[in-house]
């Protein structure tokens, strides 16, 4: 692995006294990948394994879901209009003002922000990492000019430069996509810099470079691997984010289109309808927050888990 | 300290550019017209309505007529509020949204920041996990979520305070929607504070005046606070572009006419010049003050010295 000359292997430092050799944890060898070991510690933290099943159960009840309810996503019910929260009858959520079944309703809006979150995260991973390393591994004026740039985009107010995009170009999901993944890689690429600048001086580089690596095995073999740690941690910060954003943008009308929806237009929906039926402010606010109450608990988990200052 | 302030100030003008041109350009291409209404205008009257807005002239003509107002401090007329000036607008709202944006910065400040200390004292009892497991909260539900909610328990329910309007800035008016905004940064500020707190407290200085004698109160006082205050200060910018954002939905929700409101408006309504003078103002107004918490920083922290 490329990462053995500079992780220290692993010697059993953070058993808890007195217990040498616990039956369900068997201690594991010298050389165990960094990934490997970030997975172990990430094991033995309780809340961020449960944010990881917690969130695994809601993007699967999205994706799975909606084919199990006996009601679509636009499907009306002409008997039922604004019925609370019941387990009598099929609407288990309850149902909007024009007798939409809201547990579909929210599935669906719940497969419209995860995908939004995942496809914008990606974008910015795309983007950030790109730039990062190459700014970080050319250095020099080249580094100097690009990260200058990034200052300049830092400084811009983007939430209303989206806002601006969304009015002018209509409330389209791609655009969506584009816009909060082109707002969000610029931390991405400061990150990936400053890794890339710091492990290019690593003895292990320098190793390669001496055994007549090539430039591009350098970086995939060996930055890319090394720089990953922290990227993992900040995508999973990303994510929350992005769902943010997007239900910002929803919640202002500027999001997803009917019939689409998303969390931040069911929220927005509901507001408006907040005291005679406040169940349809709570239930899609309650998948937005625990979402978003998981994917930072998870988020902390890892940065613990790989941060190897912690170890 | 001189030569920085102007260096960053010159830094500003590229990106207030940017931002004038970038928007100024989006609003060009957009598909539709400010004057598309529900009826058809007869062609000579839209062709006067061009002329007088000067939406006739070629766009480099057009960018740079633009461009000389804004140096003047002129925003165009709105499209859709006959008779106001952007320039009036914003004069109108801005010291709404600033009130409220101030109370909501004091709050964050006054209850994030002692919080933060506290846990880090108290660092893994119950005291730290109640804070922090609040600010994940305060992290993870969204101003927009958080706002009806208490316009609904407060301001209905309970009938405690006013739901919702403005009052000329009465006090009852503004408790709610300065509680909404402030909440989210409340919880980042504690979460970061405490973050900071924690490394200070376990350095070597403060084991030296521990090793004085020195009660921990002082010591924490005295020694921890200033150095563990200076990374959450650079945290400051981002929190006020993020209270600025935040004001456009509150003000949103709780019909407060400052200019985050006429901001949304604007983009639903298609009022191009006036959603384009919020973008440069807002922008305009982020820039000055990172650079005002910027030198801010540098001026509280003895390790920065920009002389370069």
């Amino acid at each position: 692995m490329p990462m053995t000359t500079d992780s220290t292997p692993y010697s059993g430092k953070n058993l808890p006294a007195g217990s040498p050799n616990p039956p369900d944890r068997p201690v594991p060898v010298a050389g165990e990948s960094l990934g490997r070991e970030a997975w172990r510690r990430l094991k033995q933290n309780k809340a961020a394994m449960a944010s990881l099943w917690l969130l695994m159960a809601i993007t699967l009840a999205c994706l799975v879901g909606p084919y199990l309810l006996p009601w679509g996503l636009a499907e009306v019910d002409w008997n039922a209009f604004n019925v609370p929260p019941t387990l009598e009858g099929d609407h288990y959520l309850g149902t909007d003002a024009n007798g939409r079944d809201l547990l579909a309703r929210t599935l669906h809006g719940g497969r419209v922000s995860l995908s939004v979150a995942l496809v914008a995260t990606l974008v910015s991973l795309v983007i950030g990492v790109l730039y990062g390393a190459i700014a970080g591994y050319l250095g020099g004026r080249t580094d100097n000019l690009m990260m200058r740039f990034v200052d300049i985009m830092y400084s811009l107010p983007f939430m209303f430069l989206v806002i601006l995009l969304m009015v002018v170009f209509g409330r389209n999901i791609l655009l969506i996509y584009a816009a909060i993944g082109a707002v969000e890689w610029l931390d991405m690429a400061r990150i990936v810099r400053g890794q890339t600048l710091a492990l290019k001086r690593r003895e292990f580089v320098e190793a390669a470079h001496a055994l007549g690596v090539s430039d591009r095995a350098i970086v995939m073999r060996h930055m890319i691997p090394n720089a990953i740690g922290p990227v993992i941690v900040y995508v999973t910060l990303t994510v929350p984010k992005v769902i943010l954003l997007e239900s910002f943008l929803s919640f202002l009308g500027l999001g997803v289109q009917e019939p689409l929806t998303s969390w931040g237009v069911l929220i927005s929906e509901g507001s408006d309808m907040m005291e005679s039926a406040p169940w349809m402010l709570l239930v899609p606010s309650v998948f937005l927050a625990l979402t978003l109450f998981c994917l930072n608990f998870l988020g902390d988990g890892l940065r613990d888990a790989l941060d190897p200052r912690t170890r | 300290m001189l030569t920085y302030t102007l260096k960053r100030l010159l830094m500003a003008i590229p990106t207030l550019w940017i931002v004038i041109t970038l928007s100024f350009f989006l609003m060009r291409i957009a598909p539709g017209g400010p004057f598309d209404g529900e009826r058809k205008l007869p062609p000579e009257i839209e062709a006067n309505l061009m002329a007088a807005y000067h939406l006739d002239e070629s766009l480099p003509m057009q960018y740079l007529r633009y461009m000389g107002n804004l140096l003047q401090g002129d925003f165009g007329p709105s499209f859709k509020y006959k008779d106001f000036s952007v320039t009036e607008l914003i004069a109108q709202g801005f010291p709404v949204s600033l009130e409220l944006g101030f109370w909501a910065i004091l709050l964050a400040l006054l209850i994030g920041l002692p919080l933060g200390v506290i846990a880090a004292i108290r660092r893994n009892s119950a005291v730290d996990y109640a804070v922090m497991g609040t600010a994940l909260a305060g992290i993870a539900v969204p101003n927009f979520v958080i706002a009806p909610i208490l316009a609904l328990v407060f301001g209905v329910l309970l009938a405690w305070l006013p739901a919702g309007g403005w009052n000329g800035g009465a006090w009852q008016n503004m408790v709610l929607p300065v509680i909404a905004l402030a909440i989210q940064q409340i919880a980042y500020l504690a979460r970061m504070m405490r973050a900071s707190m924690i490394e200070v407290l376990g350095s070597h200085f403060i084991r030296t005046a521990r090793a004085k004698g020195l009660s921990e109160t002082k010591v924490i006082l005295h020694h921890a606070l200033r150095p563990a205050l200076l990374p959450v200060l650079s945290y400051l910018g981002p929190a006020i572009a993020g209270i600025i954002t935040g004001s456009v939905v509150i003000e949103q929700i709780f019909g407060i006419p400052g200019i985050g409101r006429y901001f949304v408006q604007a983009a639903l309504n298609r009022d191009y010049t006036l959603v384009m003078g919020t973008v440069v103002f807002y922008g305009a107004l982020i820039v000055l003050l990172n650079l005002v918490v910027d030198l801010l920083y540098s001026a509280l922290d003895p390790q920065i010295r920009y002389d370069d």
